[in-house]
C-alpha cells in the first residue's frame, strides 16, 4: 500500500513498494500527462513536483514518497487558471510534438518558483530535459516572458 | 553480406483493398433525397475535406499526421484560404485509413515523411476548400432564388450583394451537402497575391492540450478492459526465439499471459506496464541469434571501406570525364569521410494498441503513414479491409521511424490475436526502441578534386560506399538495383539538385548492405552527403588559398536559388567582415526536399579544441511558398537541435550483431544549454517551381556549417562522426 497526495487529493494505492512513482501516477492513478521517455532519469519527461521540488519520477520508487505531496502537470493550474508558465507556452507556441513538454513545463515552473527572474545561465542549469523536436529557443523565450508576467 | 529481409508490399495491399472496398459512410435521407455523408456527430460533409457544423464550426479533414511539425495547422490554412471561412472557427480531424480505402482513397496519400505533408498536397486540398465554398454559396443562392454570381463570401458569411441578405455556412451546410460538386475545371484557385491565411503566422491549432497534460498520445490510450504488454525482440536482426520459460513469471503479480510474437519476439501481457516490464526482465529467453551474431562495427567498416575503391558502382550523377580529368589534373586533393548509424530516438517510444475479435481488428497507432499502418494491420490480422481500421493518434515524435515501418503494429496485432476481445496496449521500453530502430544508414565517402594550373576546380569524384535504405525498406523503389535516394543533394536536377557546376563530375555508390536495418532518418541521406560535399568544398577552397564563400560562388553561376540562400546567410552573419574576438565562422548550402537551404555558424573553441560553443546560426530557407512562417522558423531552429545532436553525440555501434547503445545515457541529445541563437530567414521565391518542404531540409546544413567553423578556428578537419569520438564536447 502506498499513501500519497497527488494534486491535493489523497490516494491509497495497492502497489508494490518498488514501483516507480511515474507508473503509479500513470497506471494506478490514471493521470497520463506525466510521460515515460527513458526510465533512467536522463530525459526529464517524467518531471513532477514533490513538496515543490522538481523530481524525475521514473526512477523514484513509490515507497520513497510515502506521505508526500505530489504535483503533476494536471495539477499545475490552480482553480481552472493556468500557471503563468502554461500561458507563456501557449502565447509562444512552444510545443512541437508536445510529448516532452509536461516535464519541460514542470521543470520551468519549479525554476520560476526558486528564481522569479532567471538569467539565461539559470535556465541552462535548471532545464536539462531532452526535446527531440528541438523547442529550446521557444522554451527560453517563454520562460523569460513568464518571468516578466 | 547483403541482407534483404522479407518485405510486405504495402502499396499493393492498400491499392488492392481500395479496389475491393465498397461501404459508404453516408445514408439515404428519410425523404429519399440524395445521400449526405455525415461526420460522427451528424454534421454534413460538404466534401471529403470539409465538414460544417450548425454553429459554423469548420472541421477540416487532414490525412497527414501531426508529429510536431505543424502540418495540421498548415493544411487547414490552405483549405480555409479557399473556403473563405472564419479562421477562428476552424478545427481539424483525421479520417481513418479504412474510411479512405472504402471511399476509393478520397483523401489521397497519408504518408507524412519526406517533408511532403504540404508540398505534395497543396493543390488538391486547396481545390477541396474552393469546391466546398462554391457549393455553400450555391446553396445560399438557391435558397434566395438568385444567381450564385450575385453572392459574395467572407469569414463564413455569404451575402447577396443586391438585396443585402446574409446567411452563414452553418445554416446552408445541409443544403450544400446535397448538391453535386462543381466540375473540376470550374474550380479556380486564388492568385497567391490574394492569400490572406496562407503565408500568415497563424498560431498552431493544437497547442492548448499540450500544456496541461490533457493530450492523449498512443502511450496514454485507455480502453475499457485494456491490458498492457511489453516485448523483447531478438536483439540480433536475423535471429529468432529458441525457447522461453513462461512458467517462471506466470505467478508474478498482474501478469496475464506470456505470448510468442512471430518467430522472433516474446511479449508479456499484464495489468500495468511496470508489472509487464518486471516479468519481461525476469523471463528466461534463449535466442537463436542466427547468421549475423558475429558482425561488429569493425567488420562493417572494413567491408564498406573496400567499396571506396571497388571497380563497380551505381552512377548517381555524371558529366564530363571526371576520372580522365583527375588523371591529368595539375593538382589533386583527396579526403575520406564516414557517417555512422543513428537512431531516431523519438521521445515517445514505439507503441500501438490493438483490439482483435474474430470479425474485426482495430489498432490505434501513432503513425506517420496511416495507410502503411493499415496495411500492416491487414496483413497481421488476416482480415479483409472492411473489417480492419487504424485510427490515428498524434505522435510523440516521428522523424521517419513511424512512416515506412510498422513492426510495432504487426506485433500489437499478433499479441491481440492471442487474447481476442481484450484491448492490448503494446509499449516498447526505451531499450527496445534503441535496439530495434530503423537506423540512419552507415556511409563511407572518398572525395577527389582536381584543379587546373589556374586553380580552377575542373574535376570532382564523389565515391559513396555504404548502405541503401531502399534495398531493404522499399526494394520496388530501386532503379535496376540503384538507390537514387543515396545521392540526395547530389542529383543532376530536381528536389535534391547539386548546386555546383563542375566540368567533370562523377558521383557513384558502391552499395553494401549490412544486416542492421536502415531507415529514413529525418533528412535522410542528404545529412551525410551535405557533410561530405560542403566540408570538402571548404577543403578545396583552402587548398588553393581561396575564401570558402568566393570559391563556392564561382561554381554557382547556374544555380541562382542555391546562391540566393547562401548569399542571404553570408550577408546576415557578416561574412567578409571581422568576427568578434574568438568567434569563427562556417558556411554550408544545399537543395533539400525541393527547398533551398543555407546556414552560417559562429562558434568559439576552448580547451585546446576539445570544446565547441555554437553561439549563433543564421539559417535561410527558400521553400518556394511559405504557408506559416512562424512554424517554418520552428522547424529551422529545431533542425539544429536534431542535426547538431547527431554531429556531436550520436552513433549506434554494433557488437555481436546487435546495437550497443540502449538509452540516452549512451546516446545523448542536446539540452537547452547547448542551444545556439538561431536566426531564420524565410525567403520564399514563389513562382512555378515545385513547392519545397520544411520539416527536414535544414538539418543537413547544420553539421557542415559548424565543422567548417571548427576548421576556421583550429585548422583541424574532422571527417568521422560523431565528434565525441574525437573527445570534442559541446559547450
Amino acid at each position: 500500500m502506498a499513501r500519497l497526495t497527488i494534486n491535493g487529493k489523497p490516494h491509497t494505492i495497492d502497489v508494490e513498494a518498488d514501483t516507480p512513482l511515474l507508473w503509479v501516477i500513470r497506471d494506478h492513478v490514471g493521470l497520463t500527462g506525466t510521460k515515460y521517455g527513458c526510465g533512467i532519469a536522463e530525459c526529464g519527461s517524467c518531471t513532477v513536483h514533490i513538496d515543490g521540488q522538481p523530481v524525475r519520477s521514473c526512477s523514484l520508487p513509490v515507497s520513497a514518497v510515502e506521505g508526500k505531496s505530489i504535483t503533476t502537470i494536471e495539477g499545475l493550474a490552480q482553480g481552472g487558471v493556468l500557471h503563468k508558465i502554461q500561458k507563456a507556452w501557449i502565447d509562444h507556441d512552444v510545443p512541437q510534438c508536445g510529448y516532452c513538454q509536461s516535464g519541460m513545463i514542470m521543470a520551468a515552473a519549479a525554476l520560476l518558483k526558486e528564481k522569479p527572474r532567471p538569467t539565461d545561465a539559470d535556465i541552462d542549469k535548471a532545464i536539462t530535459n531532452i526535446c527531440r523536436c528541438g523547442t529550446f529557443q521557444e522554451v527560453r523565450q517563454a520562460i523569460h516572458a513568464a518571468a516578466k508576467a | 553480406m547483403n541482407y534483404i529481409p522479407n518485405i510486405s508490399r504495402r502499396s499493393f495491399v492498400v491499392s488492392a483493398a481500395a479496389a475491393g472496398g465498397g461501404f459508404m459512410l453516408g445514408f439515404a435521407l428519410p425523404d429519399g433525397g440524395p445521400k449526405v455523408v455525415r461526420a460522427k456527430d451528424g454534421s454534413p460533409e460538404i466534401n471529403a475535406w470539409v465538414v460544417i457544423r450548425p454553429d459554423d464550426t469548420v472541421v477540416v479533414r487532414v490525412a497527414r499526421s501531426e508529429m510536431g511539425q505543424g502540418t495540421i495547422t498548415g493544411l487547414a490554412q490552405m483549405v480555409a484560404e479557399e473556403l473563405e471561412c472564419d479562421w477562428n472557427k476552424v478545427t481539424t480531424e483525421y479520417p481513418t485509413p479504412g474510411q479512405s480505402v472504402a471511399r476509393n482513397r478520397v483523401w489521397g496519400d497519408f504518408s507524412t515523411g519526406g517533408s511532403r505533408g504540404i508540398r505534395t498536397s497543396h493543390d488538391y486540398v486547396r481545390r477541396g476548400g474552393a469546391s466546398a465554398r462554391m457549393m455553400l454559396v450555391q446553396a445560399a443562392a438557391n435558397g434566395w432564388g438568385v444567381p450564385a454570381a450575385e453572392c459574395t463570401v467572407a469569414n463564413s458569411v455569404i451575402t447577396h450583394k443586391t438585396s443585402g441578405r446574409t446567411t452563414t455556412y452553418g445554416k446552408v451546410a445541409e443544403a450544400a451537402a446535397k448538391l453535386t460538386p462543381p466540375p473540376a475545371d470550374s474550380v479556380k484557385l486564388k492568385d497567391p497575391k490574394e492569400w490572406k491565411i496562407i503565408g500568415q503566422s497563424m498560431k498552431r491549432l493544437d497547442t492548448a492540450d499540450k500544456v496541461d497534460g490533457r493530450k492523449v498520445y498512443g502511450f496514454d490510450l485507455k480502453l475499457p478492459g485494456m491490458l498492457v504488454a511489453t516485448i523483447k525482440d531478438c536483439p540480433v536482426t536475423g535471429g529468432k526465439v529458441k525457447s522461453f520459460d513462461a512458467a517462471k513469471v506466470a505467478g508474478m503479480k498482474g501478469v496475464k499471459k506470456v505470448v510468442p510474437v512471430g518467430e522472433t519476439a516474446v511479449a508479456v501481457v499484464a495489468d500495468t506496464f511496470w508489472r509487464a516490464k518486471m516479468a519481461m526482465d525476469a523471463l528466461p529467453i534463449v535466442w537463436d541469434e542466427g547468421p549475423n551474431a558475429k558482425v561488429s562495427s569493425a567488420s562493417i567498416d572494413e567491408w564498406l571501406k573496400a567499396g571506396l575503391t571497388a571497380s563497380e558502382a551505381f552512377v548517381g550523377n555524371e558529366n564530363g570525364d571526371a576520372k580522365g580529368a583527375l588523371a591529368s589534373a595539375t593538382k589533386k586533393l583527396e579526403a575520406f569521410y564516414f557517417y555512422p548509424y543513428q537512431n531516431h530516438a523519438c521521445m515517445e517510444s514505439m507503441n500501438a494498441t490493438a483490439l482483435y475479435t474474430a470479425d474485426r481488428c482495430e489498432v490505434w497507432v501513432p503513425t506517420q503513414n496511416g495507410e502503411a499502418a493499415f496495411a500492416a494491420a491487414l496483413q497481421a490480422s488476416g482480415l479483409p479491409a472492411s473489417k480492419v481500421d487504424v485510427p490515428k493518434i498524434d505522435l510523440g515524435g516521428g522523424f521517419g521511424r513511424r512512416g515506412n515501418f510498422h513492426d510495432y503494429v504487426t506485433q500489437a496485432v499478433l499479441i491481440a490475436k492471442q487474447m481476442p476481445g481484450t484491448p492490448v496496449k503494446l509499449l516498447w521500453t526505451r531499450e527496445e526502441d534503441m535496439l530495434h530502430g530503423r537506423y540512419h544508414p552507415v556511409m563511407h565517402c572518398k572525395l577527389t578534386g582536381g584543379f587546373d594550373a589556374n586553380n580552377n576546380l575542373t574535376a570532382l569524384h564523389i565515391r559513396l560506399s555504404g548502405q541503401s535504405i531502399l534495398a531493404s525498406a522499399r526494394p520496388e523503389g530501386l532503379d535496376k538495383g540503384k538507390d537514387q535516394l543515396t545521392f540526395q543533394g547530389l542529383w543532376p536536377s530536381g528536389d535534391f539538385a547539386f548546386g555546383y557546376s563542375i566540368p567533370n563530375l562523377l558521383v557513384d555508390h558502391s552499395m553494401r548492405n549490412p544486416h542492421i536495418l536502415p531507415g529514413f532518418w529525418r533528412g535522410v541521406n542528404i545529412n551525410q552527403n551535405a557533410i561530405f560535399i560542403e566540408c570538402f568544398m571548404d577543403e578545396l577552397a583552402k587548398s588553393v588559398n581561396q575564401d570558402p564563400l568566393e570559391f563556392r560562388r564561382k561554381l554557382m553561376g547556374k544555380h541562382p536559388k542555391h546562391l540566393a540562400v547562401l548569399n542571404a546567410v553570408a550577408d546576415k552573419i557578416g561574412w567578409g567582415k571581422p568576427a568578434p574576438a574568438g568567434i569563427f565562422r562556417g558556411l554550408a548550402q544545399m537543395k533539400s526536399f525541393a527547398s533551398y537551404v543555407a546556414a552560417a555558424a559562429e562558434i568559439s573553441v576552448s580547451d585546446g579544441g576539445n570544446k565547441i560553443k555554437v553561439h549563433r546560426i543564421v539559417a535561410a530557407t527558400d521553400p518556394i511558398y511559405a504557408v506559416n512562417p512562424a512554424q517554418i522558423e520552428r522547424q529551422i531552429s529545431g533542425s539544429f537541435v536534431y542535426g547538431l545532436s547527431a554531429l556531436f553525440f550520436q552513433e549506434c555501434t554494433v557488437k555481436d550483431g546487435r546495437i550497443e547503445q540502449t538509452n540516452f545515457d549512451t546516446y545523448n541529445s542536446m539540452r537547452i544549454a547547448h542551444m545556439p541563437k538561431v536566426e531564420s530567414i524565410v525567403m520564399p521565391s514563389r513562382g512555378s517551381d515545385p513547392w519545397g518542404g520544411v520539416g527536414e531540409p535544414t538539418i543537413c546544413v547544420a553539421a557542415p556549417a559548424v565543422l567548417n567553423a571548427y576548421f576556421a578556428a583550429t585548422g583541424k578537419r574532422i571527417r568521422t562522426f560523431p565528434l565525441k569520438n574525437h573527445k570534442i564536447e559541446m559547450a
